[in-house]
């Protein structure tokens, strides 16, 4: 990986990117997800996107304290992030974390933060579908794929194929599980979840989840979201499969599969 | 005209009066319950929203995701739509005393018309049987979970046992029409078949048969028309304006509280006067969240109203699905049942009297409430546009803003938001640590 610009690194030589890569909380601090951001800054690299992050200032979008209830500490975490992103005069932003891509699409605005913004998967499909990234060697042929929507990017905002065509682009089989696409059944991370032990029932969410995508006979689960990955590779290994069935971002599968 | 005719016209008067009178008031409960709530502004985007209302409403798009209930709910939504139009013939022969008032002007149309709403209802009585067949025989999971116990099965049940006779009070009265002599219409596709039931009947016999399943259907109707206020059937006066008033941002939007983005601006304006009185004519700030029915919006509240049972929210949770209590149809039913009490309230002491209850805690328990994770599964699936999520969501407003009573592991987590930008205890300074690794 080449060295990663920050805003503020640009801003010193006054140029400005062509897009920000929000990186996120997980992104930036858990050690799984933190192998899902480079393998996504790599394919920026790769396809000679002009990128940089906020870096250490960036800050919690506020979305785990809305879905808690916390109104306030959102819209003040809301209030600081805008006024850093329109400092810098910020147009587009990508991120790998769909809770942020929900926020800061759907909630920013109405406080003054006005960005377009997109989930990682749909801008690895634009770069595909572009040219600027090819894939190469076939390492996922006809290997069987299942996807796993998150919620947030899913039923919140409606994107249930970008990151389906970039698994069509790896030449994958794309097997589906029960429920999908609308009808998704969640990782059991969202809402605030994450961060709590979950209340008193008969099963975790996510190892009902986990079942559904091994009855599939999928190798690899594709995910889209750094608390998906966390779950479902928990539930994997709680099913001890993990062995056999791996647990992936789009963006790394797809890192694998092209060369810069 | 003989003095018979005159009795039955005044009888129709006084039973449709009745009927009228009674349900408008009725009605007029839930609509002033429903104006109990918090205003909210869902006057935008007027054409999308009769799309989205002809799309879900009238179209039923979403009723066929399941394609078995979708299906057979189709053809009683369609024969209650068309049947109606005989019932409109009924209610012109009740007020004029005529017998079969389209049958002339309309000729041999006539016959072809009530042939098909007996087609129809045919496939009514089969749909409530397939239905009675799904919640009593198959037993379908959804409609034997904690909340149906007691009256929302037995209301379930006898919406379908007064369809069965209404459309067979339809049939028979036909049947009998097709054996009288002087008939002026039929004999009809379906009840010329039924006609064997009046084998041997005398003429003044039939006549008087013809009568009185003519008039079980009306009363069936009206009554029906009264049962409407106090049941989950309501469903099908609120869902055109449920779908109407529905949210149309993306389902991930959760909306921005106003107040709070007031205070939030003030505390990062240098300006501003932490110490300045409010403005002359300032109103008492609002509850922060909802805690009772008062603190909800009044689609929220009309939600409830809308909500006919059918438990495809809760059959699609994923927190009920692994054996959680929290079941999004029992929030529904929650709201409409503490607004009922509300409006018992209500009528008999004038205007509210604290009643020492509230929605939260009597009704919803803050376990129901933290077992959500916000997927919106069950606002997707809802077939009217119902929103569980957002009564949820401003519940947890409350807890958190104005009781600070999160668990304490959330607690943790907002503390570290904002102490230190991430839900976690790391420092903002390791952010770009990934990138040097």
């Amino acid at each position: 990986m080449e060295a990663i610009q920050t805003m503020a690194d640009m801003a010193a030589r006054s140029e400005k990117p062509d897009v920000l890569f929000w990186v996120g909380c997980a992104g930036s601090f858990d050690d799984r997800a933190k192998k899902i951001t480079r393998s996504f800054a790599e394919l920026l690299q790769k396809a000679r996107v002009s990128f940089a992050v906020l870096g250490q200032e960036e800050s919690c979008t506020g979305d785990p304290a809305k879905r808690a209830g916390n109104e306030f500490l959102f819209q003040m975490q809301a209030a600081m992030n805008i006024q850093t992103l329109n400092a810098y005069e910020v147009k587009r932003v990508v991120t790998t974390c769909p809770h942020c891509f929900n926020t800061l699409k759907n909630e920013y605005p109405e406080l003054g933060g006005n960005y377009e913004v997109l989930h990682h998967t749909q801008f690895l499909q634009k770069l595909l579908d572009e040219g600027k990234l090819k894939v190469e060697g076939g390492a996922f042929k006809g290997r069987k794929v299942t996807f796993h929507d998150p919620c947030y990017l899913g039923r919140a905002n409606d994107e249930f194929e970008a990151p389906r065509e970039v698994l069509r682009d790896l030449e994958a089989d794309l097997v589906e599980m029960k429920r999908c696409k609308n009808r998704g059944f969640c990782c059991g991370a969202g809402g605030a979840q994450m961060f709590k032990e979950a209340e008193k029932g008969n099963k975790e969410v996510n190892i009902e989840r986990t079942e559904e995508a091994l009855d599939t006979g999928a190798e690899i689960v594709a995910v889209g979201c750094p608390f998906c990955t966390t779950m479902m590779t928990d539930g994997v290994k709680n099913k001890e499969e993990e062995a056999r069935v791996k647990v992936y971002d789009v963006s790394e599968l797809l890192n694998e599969s092209t060369r810069s | 005209m003989e003095t018979f005719k005159m009795i039955e016209i005044a009888c129709f008067v006084l039973a449709l009066g009745t009927a009228v009178f009674f349900f408008q008031k009725n009605a007029g409960r839930i609509r002033r319950n429903i104006q109990l709530g918090r205003d909210v502004d869902r006057s935008d985007r007027s054409s999308e929203r009769w799309k989205i209302m002809g799309r879900v409403a009238l179209g039923q798009s979403k009723m066929v995701a399941r394609p078995v209930a979708g299906f057979f709910h189709i053809i009683i939504y369609a024969g209650f739509l068309l049947i109606n139009i005989e019932v409109l013939e009924i209610f012109i022969d009740g007020l004029l005393g005529t017998h079969r008032i389209f049958s002339g002007p309309l000729g041999g149309l006539y016959t072809a018309a009530i042939d098909f709403f007996e087609l129809l209802s045919v496939g009514v009585i089969l749909a409530c049987l397939v239905f009675l067949w799904r919640r009593n025989v198959q037993r379908i999971k959804r409609f034997h979970t904690a909340e149906m116990r007691g009256w929302p099965t037995k209301d379930a049940q006898l919406i379908l046992y007064v369809e069965l006779v209404l459309m067979g009070a339809l049939l028979m009265m036909n049947a009998a029409e097709s054996k009288m002599e002087e008939t002026i219409a039929g004999p009809f596709a379906i009840s010329q078949h039924l006609g064997f039931v009046f084998n041997g009947w005398s003429q003044h016999a039939l006549h008087l048969a013809e009568r009185g399943f003519w008039w079980l259907h009306l009363i069936g109707i009206l009554a029906f028309l009264n049962y409407l206020p106090f049941s989950k059937h309501f469903h099908i006066i609120l869902s055109f304006p449920n779908v109407w008033y529905s949210k149309l941002d993306p389902k991930g939007s959760m909306g921005n509280m106003a107040s709070v983005k007031e205070e939030v601006e003030k505390m990062m304006d240098p300006n501003a006067d932490p110490f300045a009185a409010p403005a002359e004519g300032t109103a008492e700030p609002e509850r922060f969240g909802a805690k009772d029915v008062f603190d909800l919006h009044r689609v929220q509240l009309m939600n409830a109203y809308t909500c006919t049972e059918c438990g495809r929210c809760t059959s699609v949770c994923p927190a009920h699905e692994t054996g959680k209590k929290l079941s999004p149809r029992k929030i529904m039913m929650d709201v409409r049942d503490r607004l009922d009490e509300v409006g018992k309230n209500i009528d008999k002491n004038g205007e509210f009297q604290d009643d020492g209850l509230s929605l939260l805690d009597d009704r919803i328990s803050r376990e129901e409430l933290w077992a959500c994770t916000s997927c919106n599964a069950c606002v997707d699936a809802c077939p009217v546009a119902i929103d569980p999520l957002s009564i949820i969501l401003d519940m947890r407003r409350y807890l958190v803003m104005e009781e600070s009573a999160a668990p304490q592991e959330l607690n943790l987590m907002m503390t570290n938001v904002e102490n230190n930008g991430a839900p976690w205890q790391f420092a903002q300074a390791d952010r770009l640590n990934w990138a040097q690794d």
